[in-house]
């Protein structure tokens, strides 16, 4: 039974958190998050240079054999950082699905600019009806010669403003709640048909909401006809990622508050001496640690069968969530008027956590699926 | 124990709900707070105040309606239901009382008029970066110099002091002994020289809250209400009425009334959101705690109709009142799902922007983020705890 990292995990880490101590500063986010575009394409060059977009690719694709505890590490630094890059969406959904799914030749085609950093991806898979249910796809895709043509509209695409290619499920054949018949196909967002409303999210990223118009697909860009198992578990090695970013969160957040607390003085005395404070500070705690916990099971079990993936991956999504609420709302409220600002670091962990819980399924939604496996 | 409409009641309700629905602007309906300008936030106000309705928790002598605990609260219950902006709360709930109850005949004549009409906007001068919960700490500081006070020093969380005319500010005017026997409540124009105003922006994006820096700022000796050093007394009976006011029962009601729409639209694999087990749970749990605090506002009201002022049982309505409010905005916002990302810009919003999503769904996300602040503003839930342990129940 061990829990440790090994010497390069260690390492991993370091070097992650040196690029966010030395580029990430809080004032550095909120200078990319207000400028134009939203984030910095030298960052993500930096992040190529660094072996951060190889991290969890084959060795002879380029990459550097890493796995689920690799991209958890990445995304708990990330998460502290506030880092806004797409690295999710890219690399752990996009890449994902293309090492885990792509044919030789579309890992051939696609991978080598994915992990140089000359392309960004993101996938779109929820639609304005869908909701979190991965199988709700209303985007047809028409057989037409060797490809199809894609018609529809997918909502709230993470990243995509930043994309230049898009994994997109559409359907093929079936009802629309029907997880059989949909494929999977990569578009280049720059294609004919192609729309895009791009939008920034109250979390400081980005999103699109697409439409797809006649959109060709040629045949060697379909990744397969039948993908519902893909998406769900790009979306379960998601929610792996996404549970590393959280913890790495509510840590600096915890932090933060016991710091406050401890400093700030009210009556005569730092409120961190009261009583009710500090045993919520402590519940904090124990929120942090089962989070963890949770985050470290998940990503030991995202290789394991389906069934016990979903499980994992929905049980450590209720607890990102719920611990991410709690800590998120009580950070705010032991800073009191503070942590109601724009201008404190406090308030922006608190929104990325809260919309950490909104994607890829909510509680209830994961309550669902944990009990229905 | 009666709680019946009477016939009376019931056309005294009628005529509430004919004459909203007759005179509140068009143009406001459902205009979204961050789109509210300083004549917006007036409009409505002084509508009620020509009809003479503006007042109705004042005494009838100061310019109130002289109902009926039981029309005051048909009142609140109509125009919350309408989703009316209700009238400048620091003049009407906080200011106002204050000044009938202990302002001096010439303050009474200069003060009330212009909260009544909406001509003067007033906004709090009591927070200060070292005096929050513990507000009797604060610094700001009066001297007297001749027939005036000079005041120097900074407030926060000023509310909408962008838009105020007047500013009500506890200042210190003793630091010797003990300092709530040192504080004094004096009455500031905000176009006095020295007096600043800086926008602090929240986590939602708007601009609600101010800090206001005073700097040498002369104040006449007559904007002392009350007597010198006596202020505190002043500053816990309005902190009582702000406390008591701030329950929101009848704005829950409509806040409900919004989420149950956006739950219908909603689906969740082709069933109204509203209809499905999980959330229509919650949703019951909050309607019946929301019935709860009604009737317990109920009783706080009756009480106080008998002659009782808000005591510390209106510690009560504060904090269920606003961890209501906060689970509302928590619900509505995983009612939207995946549409609780797109942001709403609040200090820009002009022509150009195209919302994102349901109708339902846009804002949803920062209303909640704008929410967290009930349960730390007007006295932060963890001291309505302390008050209700210390004052109700002895301990």
């Amino acid at each position: 039974m061990d829990f440790g990292f090994s010497e390069e995990q260690t390492l991993l880490r370091n070097m992650v958190q040196s690029f966010v101590q030395d580029n990430y500063d809080f004032d550095s986010r909120m200078k990319i998050v207000r400028s134009e575009d939203g984030w910095s394409r030298d960052n993500w060059k930096q992040f190529a240079e660094l072996g951060l977009l190889a991290a969890p690719f084959d060795e002879d694709m380029g990459g550097l054999d890493g796995g689920p505890i690799e991209t958890m590490i990445i995304m708990e630094e990330f998460g502290r950082g506030l880092v806004v890059e797409p690295y999710l969406p890219t690399v752990v959904l996009c890449g994902g699905i293309l090492k885990r799914h792509a044919s030789d030749a579309q890992k051939q085609a696609y991978l080598p600019f994915l992990i140089a950093g000359d392309s960004v991806w993101a996938l779109a898979y929820a639609e304005p009806q869908s909701r979190y249910n991965l199988a709700d796809v209303l985007v047809s895709a028409k057989a037409d010669g060797d490809g199809y043509v894609l018609n529809g509209a997918k909502a709230v695409v993470l990243g995509a403003p930043w994309a230049d290619k898009l994994i997109v499920s559409a359907r093929i054949s079936g009802n629309q709640r029907d997880q059989a018949g949909i494929g999977l196909f990569v578009v280049d967002k720059s294609a004919s048909g192609v729309s895009t409303q791009d939008y920034p999210t109250v979390d400081g990223a980005r999103a699109s909401e697409i439409v797809f118009e006649n959109v060709r697909v040629d045949g060697d860009a379909v990744i397969s006809t039948d993908g519902f198992a893909i998406i769900e578990e790009a979306i379960d090695y998601g929610i792996g990622a996404l549970c590393g970013e959280a913890i790495g969160q509510m840590k600096c957040l915890n932090d933060a508050t016991v710091e406050y607390c401890k400093t700030r003085k009210q009556f005569g005395v730092p409120i961190g001496s009261f009583q009710v404070l500090q045993h919520r500070m402590v519940d904090m705690f124990m929120e942090y640690e089962q989070a963890v916990s949770m985050t470290y099971m998940i990503n030991m079990k995202l290789e394991e069968s389906a069934a016990e993936r979903r499980k994992a991956a929905s049980g450590a999504k209720v607890q990102i969530g719920k611990s991410g609420r709690f800590i998120g709302q009580q950070s705010v409220q032991l800073h009191g008027g503070m942590g109601m600002t724009e201008e404190l670091n406090v308030g922006h962990y608190f929104k990325r956590l809260t919309m950490i819980d909104t994607q890829f399924g909510n509680v209830d939604h994961h309550l669902r699926r944990f009990a229905a496996q | 124990m009666d709680i019946e409409f009477t016939a009376e009641d019931n056309a005294f309700r009628a005529e509430v709900r004919q004459f909203i629905e007759e005179n509140y602007p068009k143009d406001l309906i459902g205009k979204d707070r961050a789109e509210l300008e300083r004549e917006d936030y007036l409009a409505w106000h002084k509508i009620l105040y020509k009809k003479g309705w503006v007042a109705p928790s004042w005494p009838a002598e100061f310019g109130g309606t002289g109902w009926t605990v039981t029309q005051k609260y048909i009142f609140g219950e109509e125009s919350a239901r309408f989703g009316t902006i209700p009238p400048l709360a620091f003049g009407m709930q906080m200011l106002g009382p204050v000044i009938y109850t202990f302002g001096s005949q010439a303050q009474k004549d200069w003060v009330l008029p212009g909260i009544l009409s909406g001509e003067t906007w007033w906004c709090q001068g009591y927070s200060e970066p070292g005096a929050g919960s513990d507000l009797a700490s604060l610094k700001t500081r009066a001297v007297r110099d001749g027939d005036h006070y000079v005041v120097n020093g900074h407030k926060i969380w000023t509310t909408l002091a962008q838009y105020a005319d007047w500013m009500f500010c506890l200042v210190r005017t003793n630091s010797d002994g003990k300092r709530q026997e040192g504080i004094s409540f004096l009455l500031i124009d905000m176009k006095t020289p020295g007096m600043t105003v800086r926008p602090i922006i929240t986590i939602d994006g708007g601009h609600e809250v101010n800090e206001v820096f005073l700097e040498d700022v002369r104040v006449p000796v007559e904007n002392l209400v009350g007597e010198e050093n006596k202020g505190w007394t002043i500053a816990k009976f309005l902190l009582g009425n702000e406390r008591s006011g701030i329950a929101g029962v009848a704005r829950s009601k409509k806040a409900i009334s919004r989420l149950k729409d956006i739950a219908r639209s909603e689906t969740l694999d082709g069933q109204p959101l509203l209809n499905t087990a999980d959330f229509s749970r919650k949703l019951s749990e909050l309607e019946i705690d929301l019935t709860a605090l009604e009737y317990t506002e109920l009783r706080t009201l009756a009480a106080e109709s008998k002659g009782k002022g808000p005591g510390p049982e209106s510690s009560i309505l504060k904090i269920k009142g606003t961890e209501i409010q906060q689970r509302i905005t928590e619900l509505t916002m995983e009612a939207v799902g995946n549409y609780a990302a797109p942001w709403v810009p609040k200090l820009d919003l002009g022509d150009n922007y195209l919302a994102i999503g349901p109708e339902g769904s846009h804002g949803v996300s920062q209303d909640y983020f704008n929410m967290r602040k009930t349960s730390i503003y007007g006295g932060s839930n963890e001291i309505q705890r302390n008050i209700i342990a210390k004052m109700v129940l002895g301990l």
